[in-house]
């Protein structure tokens, strides 16, 4: 199930990433989130799967195909704008990105993170999570509600159309 | 039972394809959404750390960047609106007004 979750999230992010219309991008990230939120199920996280369903590809994702129907964006521009390139530095570049993986997953495999990983009853439930929320966590929590509240009134302020 | 480090190989492309998004696309809402992708791949990241570890904190950070994700995607498509009626474009090569 993860090789078949991980390899579509890979495959529709590489086609957001490439793909020529924002409409079609967005269906694409649509499909990353709801394969993330099945990798979120496999790893015991089942509210952490809902809120990513619900709030990701539920309201992000409409917030953003909402914007791309507004602006009546078209796909009409050059998916990779050509500018100055240079062959070496892009050369070492890709050798460099290409060497810093190696390293990264030999590391990854010399270290002692490949243990198969055993978890308790109910872990990642709602009440263990709210509970952990309500105590531990509270002024974090209380925190993230101002900054909603902010983020709020800043958006239907930079997007009123005159500003007195 | 897949171990961590295949959880952290796919986060890590999940990442660089963000990344290669912001770097190569130039269409704000292209660029806007390839940053979201790099904040789910930390998300994956920190809730696979959380059931190796055994602590539910990882749960908590996941949400929190949740909720920043949707106040910068608020906020930031709004700033989009506020442009586009300036000048009509969602290039940002073309969006240089505060250059010198």
């Amino acid at each position: 199930m993860f090789y078949i979750f991980g390899g579509v999230a890979v495959l529709a992010a590489f086609l957001m990433i490439i793909s020529w219309n924002p409409v079609a991008a967005v269906l694409n990230m649509i499909l990353v989130m709801f394969c993330l939120a099945g990798l979120f199920v496999l790893l015991n996280a089942h509210f952490i799967a809902a809120i990513q369903i619900l709030v990701y590809a539920g309201a992000i994702m409409v917030l953003f195909m909402f914007i791309i129907m507004l602006l009546n964006l078209r796909g009409n521009e050059p998916i990779w704008k050509s500018r100055d390139r240079n062959i070496v530095l892009s050369f070492i570049g890709f050798l460099l990105a290409v060497g810093a993986f190696c390293k990264l997953s030999g590391t990854l495999k010399a270290s002692g993170l490949n243990k198969t990983m055993q978890v308790g009853e109910g872990f990642g439930t709602t009440a263990l999570v709210g509970k952990i929320l309500f105590t531990d966590y509270l002024l974090p929590f209380e925190v993230a509600s101002i900054l909603l509240l902010v983020a709020i009134v800043g958006a239907v302020m930079l997007a009123k159309s005159k500003i007195d | 039972m897949v171990p961590l480090t295949h959880y952290l190989l796919l986060s890590a492309i999940l990442f660089s394809l963000g990344v290669a998004g912001v770097l190569l696309r130039r269409n704000v809402i292209m660029i806007f959404m390839s940053i979201e992708l790099m904040l789910n791949s930390v998300n994956l990241t920190f809730i696979a750390f959380s059931k190796f570890l055994n602590n539910l904190d990882g749960h908590i950070f996941t949400f929190m960047v949740m909720t920043v994700a949707a106040a910068e995607a608020a906020v930031g498509l709004a700033i989009v609106i506020a442009i586009f009626r300036n000048k009509p474009t969602a290039n940002v090569d073309e969006i240089n007004l505060m250059k010198l």
